[in-house]
């Protein structure tokens, strides 16, 4: 595995290091490409998955364009359409948001936090960048294969997905799909090791589990739940690429296809679903963890006051963690399946609410009674609560069971899950890169750009999204490339429809200014100083910014506090950085509970 | 899904014990200025590699979990028919039995720093795996053979994939064996070399442990176990 | 304040779409008001959770937000509040699931004197089997599917005799009548979905579900499919007729020419059957 022992808890930490050889890079190669330094490699994965991103979005506008103005763009057939949908969710879910936060914020931020020098195994976090960015490259090849990319929905249910009326089913779409999603799980699990293990094994002198900022209990927390969840959708894609290849019957039963009977047997499509969700609503909360944990460290810090019920957000990360497991089939409740699964589903899933409402209330609490500075990381936090609350509390309309016959399959879901998974957890990714933008480049992002970026994105993928849930109300069913002539479909949603792929363009099009926001702060942006935010973490107190590889010079930090010291009464300012020795809170606040 | 859920289940005690002891309902915020007391001496004792092989071994046991737990969700449906199972396949089992035995005592060796002996283990764990592979291989042309194709029916196909999993993941650790028998063969004994030996041993024996479940599958005792199981209870 | 101010606007816009725009559910047309009821309950629960939250944050924006010299309280946690918070949600989430598992209940629980009928999906189109005069289902396999038998019934069953059989045509079924629904894709997955019955499933290739509904208001319904089922899946349309009792009777009269005897007849009685 790894042959160069890094600094573990207690020994190493206590007295100051030797120069590290792996320390120096040799060449502008091993520093900037074949880089074995965490910030490089998440930086390397930010860039890859902003791509992955940015072709993500222009489908999603392409698609929008069709909804609103169906027949007007005519290459935009059903063929194309179902290519861009599919396309669309299975990039932004797995390459884009599991790729960002758990690779690109994973590896930036857990080493700095936890008061690490660098992740445990750097050789093989390397090769996680590359093979990662070998599946985006065979996920991406798919548009230009005979046939093109699979058509079958990001949920690729067989038979469908490998059957000649689906695009790419029969042609090399569906197999590129699903070995590229192999890959990638190969890539990720070599990353996510690293994370479980490097928060385990090397955090700093008194960096007690319960010190850890909650960025770090979310990374983490995911980081597991994906290394136990992504080995059902391996599974579920190696059964599926034999029967697309080799012609088994794993999920193919016996069947008639346009006339022609197959020769197959025996197969159960349900399987494939109980697999495929299996992964598929850990994988909900495995990108909302983390941006669980940012946005708590975004809300405490920028309003100056300790993250509320600091044990409580631990103990529902923990909570939400463990049920996401047995939550799956509620995506199943029309499926055929035994109906009788649907009180359990339905029981878990709305408990699961419980300790995700705690969160909500916490975040809103640390709020109360703080010292808010309106900065743009800070107005990010606040649009994700915003859409995180309208997103979860229509999860209780999908989730109880009854309630979600009438809706599951229309619009409701589309809007629902972005809202959700979408536009909430982007937000804090945004409003996090606002954040920590400072530590990475050592200067401030433009202001009045951001300002603008954020009043467009939030109020307009509101704009998108909210009234979409009316239209799935109504009866109009998701995945229909043209919704046609339906009776019960007044001609306004049409006009609806229209509205909302005009907002979609306009929140794609701002986009742009936050990329040339980021290239351009790069030179011209205010320099920032070490600890712009007056932020009490660690990554703040690094000696260097932008901090080099090994992080923290010649001696690791020692902590001594929570992360949470804002505005602790008596210390003469309003922030006490967790390396830093002395002072004990005497605050009445302290003896609560 | 029984399976994946009650080896999940496994890991969550696993978990739930080890949380208990990094002090979860301390508050924090009362602490400041302290490092002493840190509760985690235990973990400084592992080394990385350890547990990293530790959480590996996790992600492994959960995708061989789910395959068996799609093999027994399918096995319900009336239809079923079981592939039989043949001779060598306990033949194959000994060899492996054999492999993580070599690897244990190997393990020891190291311990001894009788590179002697550890080099004889290493080669014998070696070969005897060499043996298992090639076994597996025996059995898939014997299956095929008779009739028994991959395409045939589920079982089949089932039997062929998840042998040809666990034998992927032997083969994976087979190239960390070289490895490591390389370097026992190039220099003295060393720290990470008695290190790459207990990874390989702690990565054997969870194979085997794999294997001897779903041998247990095959035959149709892991059923049987399961319903007796299921009598005690109730 | 123009931060809070946009918050509050927000929460006043969300609430006016949800209570002016034009974009509803349709007229109910089965026995399933229970499930709208039980949405309408949630809208309550879950909307009003909604303005309070937003509408706190908005509060805490303007109320708290910095000027010279302010400084933040430090209170770690508060127990108290933490668990008045947890207990009211708990109440609040039971408030919806319980009357929703009660009426999931009914959902899945067939009345006795439900007519069993049979859809049939595949790609890109409906078809439909009644029972005919026996009132009941004849056996099918998908083996036996051909051109001429393109549900795959068995002729040897008696029962199967006089099914009626109807191919991407139109349903229709009586008003007040409790129908058990049973259904079978050939090929793969679809989605039986009536907006206005509320009651949807999937139809799942080598299985059989079933769902049931009591038409209530008579006229004609789409038939939408719910599942991705390929290209055409927009395009698999079909028709529920919801007819009084009588021009029921009427209809069906008029459709035992295409029972299946009729379409297929069984060689040994070939010369029985009159045309």
């Amino acid at each position: 595995m790894v042959d160069v022992p890094l600094g573990s808890t207690g020994a190493v930490a206590s007295h100051p290091i030797d120069d590290v050889e792996l320390y120096h890079p040799h060449s502008w190669i091993t520093k900037y490409v074949f880089s074995q330094d965490a910030k490089v490699i998440a930086i390397q994965y930010s860039l890859v998955a902003f791509s992955v991103g940015l072709i993500a979005l222009v489908l999603s506008w392409l698609m929008r364009l069709q909804l609103g103005f169906p027949g007007v763009f005519s290459f935009i057939d059903a063929n194309a359409y179902y290519q861009f949908i599919t396309m669309h969710g299975m990039m932004m879910v797995v390459y884009v948001l599991t790729a960002l936060f758990l690779g690109g914020f994973g590896n930036y931020l857990i080493p700095l936090m936890v008061g690490a020098r660098d992740m445990v195994f750097p050789y093989v976090n390397m090769l996680s960048f590359w093979v990662y960015l070998l599946a985006v490259l065979v996920l991406v090849s798919s548009f230009f294969a005979p046939g093109g990319p699979s058509g079958a929905g990001w949920t690729l249910y067989p038979p469908q997905a490998i059957l000649s009326g689906t695009p790419g089913g029969q042609d090399w779409g569906i197999v590129l799909m699903l070995v590229s999603l192999m890959i990638f799980i190969i890539g990720f699990t070599m990353g996510g090791l690293n994370y479980v293990v490097t928060v385990l094994q090397a955090r700093a002198r008194g960096m007690t589990l319960m010190r850890m900022p909650l960025t770090v209990w979310g990374i983490f927390t995911a980081s597991f739940m994906a290394l136990l969840a992504f080995p059902a959708l391996f599974v579920g894609s190696v059964m599926l690429l034999f029967d697309r290849v080799f012609g088994t019957s794993f999920f193919v039963p016996s069947i008639v296809e346009m006339g022609q009977p197959l020769e197959r047997s025996g197969g159960s499509p349900l399987l494939f679903q109980h697999l495929f969700w299996f992964f598929g609503h850990p994988e909900v909360y495995i990108v909302a963890l983390p941006a669980f944990g940012i946005v708590s460290d975004l809300i405490s810090t920028h309003a100056r006051r300790n993250i509320f019920g600091y044990r409580m957000m631990v103990w529902a990360l923990l909570a939400i963690g463990a049920l996401s497991f047995v939550v799956w089939a509620h995506h199943m409740y029309v499926s055929g399946m035994n109906p009788y699964f649907g009180f359990f589903f339905a029981t878990t899933t709305l408990i699961i609410a419980v300790p995700t409402a705690i969160k909500v209330y916490n975040w809103i609490l640390t709020l109360w009674r703080g010292d808010i500075h309106l900065t743009v990381p800070m107005l990010f936090a606040l649009a994700f609560i915003v859409t995180f609350v309208n997103g979860g509390l229509t999860g209780l309309f999908l989730g109880n069971v009854v309630v979600d016959v009438p809706l599951s399959d229309t619009m409701f879901v589309v809007a629902h899950f972005h809202m959700v998974m979408g536009v909430a957890p982007i937000l804090v990714i945004f409003g996090a890169i606002y954040h920590w933008y400072p530590k990475i480049t050592g200067r401030m992002m433009n202001d009045i750009l951001g300002k603008l970026h954020f009043w467009v994105t939030f109020l307009g993928a509101y704009a998108i999204f909210f009234p979409m849930h009316y239209l799935g109300l109504m009866g109009i069913p998701r995945r229909y490339h043209d919704i046609g002539d339906m009776a019960f479909v007044p001609a306004s949603a049409h006009t609806l429809n229209a509205f909302i792929t005009v907002a979609a363009l306009i929140v794609g099009a701002v986009q742009l200014t936050f990329v040339f926001n980021l290239f351009w702060s790069l030179r011209y942006g205010k320099p920032a100083g070490g600890n712009p935010w007056r932020a009490t973490t660690l990554e703040w107190q690094t000696p260097e910014t932008p901090p080099p590889h090994g992080n923290w010079g010649k001696e690791l930090p020692v902590v001594y506090r929570w992360a949470y010291d804002y505005s602790v009464p008596g210390a003469d300012q309003d922030f006490l950085p967790q390396n830093q020795p002395g002072f004990t809170s005497t605050a009445p606040g302290g003896l609560h509970g | 899904m029984a399976s994946i859920l009650f080896f999940l289940s496994g890991l969550a005690v696993i978990a739930a014990w080890w949380l208990s002891r990094q002090g979860l309902m301390s508050k924090p915020w009362l602490e400041a200025g302290t490092t002493d007391d840190l509760p985690d001496t235990e973990n400084s004792r592992a080394t990385p590699s350890k547990i990293g092989l530790g959480v590996f071994l996790a992600v492994v046991g959960s995708f061989f979990a789910l395959f068996i737990s799609a093999y027994s969700m399918r096995m319900q449906l009336p239809d079923w028919r079981n592939v039989p199972v043949p001779t060598i396949l306990w033949l194959n089992t000994f060899m492996l039995v054999l492999g993580s035995l070599a690897l244990q005592r190997g393990k020891s060796s190291a311990r001894r720093r009788d590179m002697h002996e550890l080099r004889v283990d290493l080669l014998a764990a070696g070969v005897s795996t060499l043996a298992f592979l090639s076994g597996q291989l025996l059995a898939w042309q014997q299956l095929a053979e008779e009739g028994y194709r991959l395409t045939g029916n589920p079982a089949n196909a089932f039997f062929y994939v998840v042998t040809g999993a666990h034998g992927l993941h032997i083969l994976g650790g087979l190239v960390a064996l070289g490895r490591t028998s390389e370097r026992a063969w190039r220099q003295q004994d060393s720290e990470p070399l008695r290190q790459s030996v207990e990874l390989c041993a702690m990565y054997w024996h969870f194979l085997l442990l794999v294997w001897l479940v779903f041998l247990g599958i095959l035959t149709g005792w892991g059923g049987a176990f399961i319903d007796i199981c299921r009598q005690l209870l109730t | 304040m123009a931060v809070a101010l946009i918050l509050v606007l927000i929460v006043v816009g969300s609430v006016a779409f949800h209570l002016v725009s034009p974009w509803w559910w349709t007229p109910i047309a089965s026995n399933w008001r229970y499930i709208d009821d039980t949405i309408i309950m949630t809208f309550w629960i879950t909307g009003t959770v909604f303005v309070a939250v937003v509408l706190f944050t908005a509060y805490c924006v303007y109320r708290f937000r910095h000027r010279d010299g302010q400084q933040a309280i430090y209170e770690p946690e508060n127990r108290k509040l933490e668990a008045w918070l947890t207990a009211i949600t708990a109440i609040g989430v039971a408030a919806m699931l319980a009357p929703g598992l009660f009426v999931w209940r009914q959902f899945i629980t067939v009345p006795e004197e439900a007519t069993d009928i049979e859809i049939v999906g595949q790609q890109w189109q409906w078809s439909f089997r009644l029972p005919g005069a026996d009132g009941r289902l004849g056996a099918s396999d998908m083996r036996l599917i051909s051109a001429d038998n393109p549900l795959g019934l068995n002729k040897e069953d008696p029962k199967s005799r006089d099914d009626i059989l109807i191919e991407g045509g139109e349903l229709h079924l009586p008003i007040g009548k409790p129908v058990k629904a049973l259904l079978r894709s050939v090929d793969v997955i679809h989605d039986f979905y009536v907006p206005e019955l509320r009651a949807k499933m999937d139809l799942v290739p080598g299985q059989v579900s079933y769902v049931w509904f009591t038409p209530t208001r008579t006229g004609s319904f789409e038939i939408l499919c719910a599942e991705l089922c390929g290209v055409g899946h927009p395009q698999m349309r079909g028709t529920v007729v919801v007819q009084e009792a009588v021009d029921y009777q009427a209809w069906l009269q008029d459709r035992i020419v295409s029972s299946f005897a009729h379409l297929m007849p069984a060689p040994r009685d070939l010369v029985a059957v009159p045309d």
